[in-house]
């Protein structure tokens, strides 16, 4: 039973609920961006390919489409880059105090 | 060759419906003694790996998580190993040659679920199971009924998959080697028995990373000697790219107006999705799909703790996402290097060797004969690292789930399970090595998208919710799981891939290329309506276990530990 109290313990715990909160808000942000991001171009790929195909500077041929897509691939890359960065800085240490404070 | 040509662009690129005529046999080339030899040196390497794992692996968590002991890293680059596939390779610049932009839809699809993973899953994962994905969707629920949906899903995606990669590898290896079809299903057959069986998640890990290793390394040499050309330009490179579809749309006899639209039509989407709603449909399975492939999910296991999981992610997204601007580069690169190129082409100007060449013809012309025998290895065994993948997650799923947990209730001891593992690995090695020369002739091009479109209404649903929503019930996860995934079975059979072009109905009775628009929403919502009108004792169970789960899961207490060694 010593897993079940510590676990209604931490969860009792004040800075339990306001790291749930924060992390919940900071995730839910990022996978927000993600989906906007990405069927945002899955629908300019449905309904806008003119827009899509125009390149970027007159004269040249790369396009919006092409820059759009290399930047999505990088923002995938980024947005989780940014998650690690944040949970190792913030959400470890704030764990660790909990699970630190409750021992079993 | 069309017919290899659509079989391997479907095994990549799920959830388009290929409804082209399958039709002329697959030439079988020259044997390249090159690649042959290149390829025993792989194998050599890969199966002394898996002596020395083999002596690692004693308990039932050794094989299925390699003790947990796997660094970030390495899983991170495992992982990509295990999703990057030949098809994906060869696929996906096969279809940028041809058709440029549109293969850039595929790569953002494949990569974009693992932001999500990471964001909602993966740590929680880690925190809650231990072997298979059923652990964390049956954590606070009844075991029977959870876990046997879950193995039951398990078992269909990596059934389908399995099938489109050992046909997939058939073809290849002939195309590539030389080697009969047949011979080539079965060499890929007993090496990953050979790899799984002895060597568990150890060998599997390490053929993943060898694989991830060599594929990325040989794609960046690729990429690399196309852009010199160019002083490093992506624009000099597109535009040379334009000007060669514009010459050889003049030299098809078309006017000047027209000749100059196709070679614009490179640089922007062309008519690869053409409904809005079969755009949707597929964005969506290739995007949740890869959230809920089972052995994907399963690697997360073999980390020691959820910030390495966290840090797998990472490393993964990257290597993934390096690797689909590379396979764009390559694409281009086939199109001002290979596609003006005599060597490369046969009478009529077509590739030699068909479509799914474009890749491998640019190895030669940028490589050589050495590199052409080096990347047909690196794409045999790629193969393997995907098969071993599926084959272990497979296995774990009948032994952990259906013997362990529902057979047994959670008394059988470590050897029995691995001794009911073992059996599974080889009983689907045969059936992997029977049902890839049974569909030899056959269009597996559904087979892939029906596996993400499988994940992702069936396996993702019920794997968010069990984790974030307390008022998930046994039931309302086992109805929304199980009408999900039939729903993706039924639409995908009625849809234009199988209704048409398997069944040769003339017209399908599901016109979109992807069920999941319709299937993952509706395993949501039944999820939900099943569950806030469970009024049974289970029920208030299943509720009341929410809190106790969540702590877990949000901070790793309780959580299984790496075993030592």
């Amino acid at each position: 039973m010593g897993d079940t109290d510590r676990a209604a313990r931490i969860a009792a715990d004040p800075r339990y609920g306001a790291l749930l909160q924060r992390r919940g808000r900071f995730t839910l942000g990022l996978t927000a961006v993600m989906l906007v991001a990405y069927f945002g171009f899955i629908l300019l790929v449905a309904f806008d390919k003119a827009l899509l195909a125009r390149p970027i500077r007159s004269g040249g041929v790369t396009s919006l489409g092409i820059v759009l897509g290399f930047a999505l691939i990088l923002l995938a890359i980024a947005l989780t880059g940014i998650y690690v960065r944040r949970a190792n800085r913030d959400f470890d240490a704030a764990v660790a105090a909990l699970v630190r404070d409750h021992r079993a | 060759m069309i017919r290899l040509v659509v079989t391997l662009l479907a095994l990549s690129l799920p959830g388009i419906a290929r409804a082209d005529a399958l039709t002329g046999p697959t030439v079988q080339q020259a044997t390249n003694w090159t690649a042959i030899g290149m390829f025993a040196a792989f194998a050599a390497l890969t199966l002394a790996i898996t002596r020395w794992a083999a002596r690692r692996t004693r308990t039932a968590a050794d094989f299925y998580t390699a003790g947990g002991g796997i660094t970030g890293f390495q899983n991170g680059l495992a992982i990509a190993g295990d999703f990057m596939s030949a098809a994906s390779f060869l696929g996906i610049s096969a279809q940028i040659f041809k058709d440029g932009f549109d293969g850039l839809i595929y790569s953002i699809g494949f990569l974009v679920g693992w932001p999500i993973i990471l964001f909602l899953m993966a740590e929680r994962v880690r925190n809650l199971g231990r072997y298979t994905f059923a652990d964390v969707a049956s954590f606070r629920f009844a075991q029977t009924p959870v876990r046997s949906f879950a193995a039951v899903s398990t078992l269909v995606v990596v059934l389908f998959y399995l099938i489109a990669q050992m046909v997939g590898a058939g073809q290849l290896i002939k195309l590539l080697f030389g080697l009969r079809y047949e011979y080539a299903v079965v060499i890929v057959g007993v090496l990953m028995t050979l790899y799984v069986l002895f060597g568990g998640m150890t060998a599997t890990t390490w053929v993943q990373i060898i694989k991830a290793v060599l594929l990325l390394g040989s794609a960046s040499f690729m990429a690399a000697m196309v852009l010199a050309r160019y002083g490093f330009s992506p624009e000099a490179m597109f535009a040379d790219a334009v000007a060669v579809k514009t010459m050889l749309a003049t030299r098809a006899g078309e006017t000047a107006a027209v000749a100059q639209a196709a070679g614009r039509s490179i640089m922007g989407p062309g008519n690869f999705i053409k409904d809005p709603v079969s755009a949707l449909s597929f964005g969506m399975a290739l995007m949740f799909g890869t959230a809920g492939l089972p052995h994907i999910l399963m690697r997360f296991f073999t980390v020691p703790d959820a910030g390495a999981a966290r840090s797998s992610v990472l490393w993964a997204t990257g290597w993934i996402g390096y690797f689909y601007l590379l396979t764009f580069i390559i694409g281009f690169g086939a199109i001002v290097m290979v596609a003006t190129d005599p060597r490369y082409l046969d009478g009529a100007g077509a590739l030699i060797g068909g479509g799914n060449m474009a890749a491998i013809h640019l190895a030669h012309a940028v490589g050589g004969n050495l590199f052409l025998g080096f990347i047909s290895a690196v794409a045999f065994a790629t193969i393997l690292a995907v098969v071993a993948g599926l084959t272990l997650s497979g296995a774990s799923a009948v032994s952990h789930d259906l013997y362990a947990t529902v057979v047994r209730k959670g008394q059988a001891d470590s050897a029995a399970e691995l001794r009911v593992s073992r059996r599974t690995v080889l009983v689907l090695a045969v059936a992997a090595i029977a049902l890839g020369i049974l569909f030899e002739k056959q269009n597996v091009a559904f087979m892939v998208s029906l596996a993400f479109a499988v994940a992702a209404s069936g396996n993702f649903p019920v794997l968010l919710l069990s984790l974030l929503w307390r008022g998930a019930t046994t039931r309302g996860l086992v109805a929304g799981g199980c009408l999900g995934l039939g729903l993706a079975l039924v639409l995908t059979i009625l849809s234009p891939a199988v209704w048409v072009a398997v069944l040769s109905h003339a017209e399908p009775v599901f016109p979109f290329s992807s069920p999941t628009i319709f299937s993952m929403p509706l395993a949501f919502l039944t999820i939900w309506l099943v569950s806030v009108t469970d009024r049974s004792a289970r029920g208030i169970v299943d509720r009341s276990g929410y809190d106790a789960q969540r702590v877990r899961a949000e901070t790793g207490i309780g959580a299984d530990q790496a075993s030592s060694h």
